[in-house]
C-alpha cells in the first residue's frame, strides 16, 4: 500500500462518520451528505497522490463535502426536495462535548422507531462508511434489495421526522440499547462472516470497534458501553490466530497463543475490570468476561472451565435463558466434565427450534461424539453442520474432520 | 412543525368490558394526555365499536369494518409536533399503550402544500 492509499483509508476509518455528520448538519438531508461526503473522498482520491496529503485529513475531507453540500443546497434545492428536512433540534446545553455531530448521526440511524435490519444497515453504511454493496454482501442480500432497504431508511428518517439528535439524558439508558446492539451485530458479523470466502472482514469488525470507542470516547460514564468495547477488543485480539498460514481454521485449543494481541487483551481487561466495578453485570459485561478467562488462560489445558461454566450460568440468567447461550455451556460443562457430560447437556437443546438451523450445535455435539469414538455418529453431525454452513473457512475445517476419519 | 395521527387499536370486546372504575381510570388517563399535549392536539375521536361501521367497495354497501381483524380502530388523535421523539413522549401518556390488547400506531400526516 502506498502512504497517499493508507492515508486514505485511515480517513476514510476514522473520519468518515464525522464528515457525514457535519454535512448533514448542512445538507438537512442524509441522502445528500452521504452523496458530498462520497464525493469528498473521490477528490480526495484524485487530489492527495497530485498534491500530498494534507496536515489534517478529516479537516480537509470536511470542508470538501461542507463546500460541496452548501453548493448543491443552493443550486438544487428547489429541484430536488422531495422529502421533509431532517429536523435537528438545537442541543441543550450549547458547547457541551455531549452534543457531537456523530452521535447525533449513530442515535439517529439506531431510533427505536426503524426495524433493527434497517438500524444495522444505516449505521453500516452511514456511520462505518461501507458501500451499499458491502452491506449488501456482509448481510446475505442482493444489492438492490439492500440500496432499496437504505433508501426506505433514510426516507423513514425524513417523514416520519425522527430528530438529528442525542437523546437526553433521561431517555439515554433506553436508547443506547439498540445502538450497543447494532455495533455488536456489526461485529459479529465481520468476526465470522456469514458467507465468502474469507473468515473475518476486517471492514465490519474494524468499523465496529472504531464506532465502540468512538462511544466510548464520548460517554466515558456509561458502564454498558465500556463493556462492550472491551468485549470487541478482547475477542477481536485473537483474530491472527484464528486462521493458520494456509487459511485453515484454527479452533481455540490449537491456536498459537503468542500471535493474540495482548496488548490489546490487557486493554480490554482493564475496561471490563472497570465497568464491573461501576455497574452490575450485563450481558456484554459476562461475554466479555469470558473471553476474557479465555484470554487470559497461559494454555488450552489450563482454561478454568469451572470459572466459564459459572459465568455461562449467569449469562443464561442475564439472557432469559438464551438457547445459544445453554448451547455454550453445554459446550464448556464438556470441557470441565468429559465429552460424555458435553453430550447430555448438548441432547437436551436438540429439540430446541431457535437452533434447529445453527450449524455450532450439530458441530458441537458431531465433536464430543468424535471424542466418545462415535464415529458414524460424529460424521452425521459433521455433515449435518456443514449442510447448515456456507463460510469457506468453516466448511473446509468441517469437510477436514470428515476426510481425516475417512482416510485413516 | 409536523402532523400526526395516533391511531388506537385495541379488542373491542376488553374495552367494552371495563368497569366502571376501569373506564374512569382510562378517561382520566385521556385527559392527563389532552392536558401534556395542550394545544398540540388537533383534533380526536373515540369511534363506535367496528360492528357499527358500514363500508362501500365498488357498488356494495356492506355491514362491517374494512378489514375484519380481533383489533380494530377505537380511536384516534390529530397532534403538532416538532419531531417523532416529541410525538413518542406524549403518546406513551395514553391507556392504550400499556394494556396489553391495543396500541397506538404513529402515522406522519402528508402535508400538501
Amino acid at each position: 500500500m502506498t502512504a497517499v492509499s493508507e492515508a486514505l483509508a485511515d480517513a476514510h476509518r476514522r473520519d468518515w462518520a464525522q464528515v457525514l455528520a457535519t454535512t448533514a448538519q448542512v445538507t438537512r438531508d442524509l441522502d445528500l451528505a452521504e452523496e458530498c461526503t462520497q464525493d469528498a473522498y473521490a477528490q480526495a482520491l484524485s487530489t492527495w497522490p497530485r498534491d500530498g496529503v494534507p496536515a489534517r485529513p478529516g479537516a480537509w475531507l470536511t470542508r470538501v463535502a461542507r463546500n460541496r453540500a452548501l453548493d448543491l443546497v443552493r443550486r438544487e434545492a428547489a429541484l430536488r426536495r422531495r422529502l421533509p428536512l431532517l429536523v435537528i433540534p438545537p442541543a441543550a446545553t450549547p458547547g457541551d462535548p455531549w452534543d457531537d455531530d456523530r452521535l447525533r448521526l449513530i442515535f439517529t440511524c439506531c431510533h427505536p422507531a426503524l426495524s433493527r435490519d434497517n438500524q444495522v444497515a444505516l449505521t453500516a453504511r452511514l456511520v462505518c462508511g461501507l458501500s451499499a454493496a458491502e452491506v449488501a454482501r456482509a448481510f446475505l442480500v442482493s444489492e438492490p434489495t439492500m440500496a432499496a432497504r437504505l433508501t426506505r431508511a433514510k426516507r423513514k428518517i425524513a417523514t416520519a421526522r425522527i430528530p438529528y439528535a442525542v437523546p437526553p439524558p433521561e431517555a439515554l439508558a433506553e436508547r443506547l440499547e439498540p445502538v450497543l446492539e447494532v455495533v455488536h451485530l456489526l461485529f459479529t458479523t465481520g468476526h465470522t462472516a456469514p458467507v465468502g470466502p474469507a473468515l473475518l472482514r476486517t471492514d465490519l469488525t474494524a468499523g465496529a470497534i472504531h464506532l465502540a470507542r468512538t462511544l466510548h470516547l464520548l460517554m466515558p460514564a456509561a458502564a454498558p458501553v465500556t463493556a462492550l468495547l472491551a468485549l470487541l477488543l478482547v475477542n477481536d485480539a485473537r483474530s491472527a490466530a484464528r486462521t493458520a498460514p494456509d487459511g485453515r481454521l484454527m479452533l481455540l485449543p490449537d491456536q498459537d497463543r503468542t500471535l493474540w494481541n495482548h496488548t490489546q487483551i490487557a486493554e480490554g481487561v482493564a475496561l471490563l475490570t472497570d465497568s464491573l466495578r461501576r455497574h452490575p453485570p450485563s450481558r456484554f459485561s459476562v461475554e466479555a468476561a469470558i473471553a476474557a478467562v479465555h484470554a487470559e488462560s497461559p494454555s488450552w489445558e489450563r482454561t478454568d472451565w469451572d470459572e466459564i461454566v459459572r459465568l455461562y450460568a449467569v449469562l443464561a440468567r442475564l439472557t432469559g435463558n438464551s438457547p445459544v447461550v445453554a448451547l455454550n455451556r453445554a459446550v464448556a460443562l464438556g470441557f470441565r466434565d468429559g465429552p460424555a457430560a458435553g453430550l447430555a447437556a448438548l441432547d437436551l437443546l436438540t429439540a430446541e427450534p431457535a437452533l434447529a438451523t445453527y450449524p455450532y450445535l450439530a458441530a458441537a455435539r458431531a465433536d464430543f461424539l468424535r471424542r466418545l469414538g462415535r464415529v458414524d455418529e460424529a460424521d452425521a453431525g459433521y455433515e449435518e453442520a456443514l449442510a447448515l454452513t456456507d463460510n469457506e473457512v468453516e466448511r473446509q475445517f468441517l469437510t477436514s474432520r470428515l476426510e481425516r476419519r475417512n482416510s485413516s | 412543525m409536523a402532523k400526526y395521527t395516533l391511531l388506537i387499536y385495541g379488542d373491542s370486546a376488553r374495552w367494552e368490558a371495563l368497569t366502571a372504575e376501569e373506564r374512569e381510570a382510562h378517561d382520566a388517563a385521556h385527559a392527563e394526555f389532552r392536558a401534556a399535549a395542550g394545544d398540540r392536539i388537533l383534533g380526536g375521536q373515540e369511534l363506535e365499536p367496528s360492528p357499527n361501521a358500514t363500508t362501500l367497495r365498488g357498488s356494495t354497501t356492506s355491514d362491517g369494518p374494512f378489514l375484519e381483524t380481533k383489533e380494530a380502530l377505537g380511536g384516534f388523535y390529530m397532534i403538532e409536533a416538532a419531531d417523532l421523539d416529541e410525538v413518542l413522549a406524549l403518546a406513551k401518556l395514553l391507556p392504550e399503550v400499556r394494556a396489553e390488547h391495543s396500541g397506538v400506531e404513529i402515522r406522519p400526516v402528508v402535508d400538501h402544500p
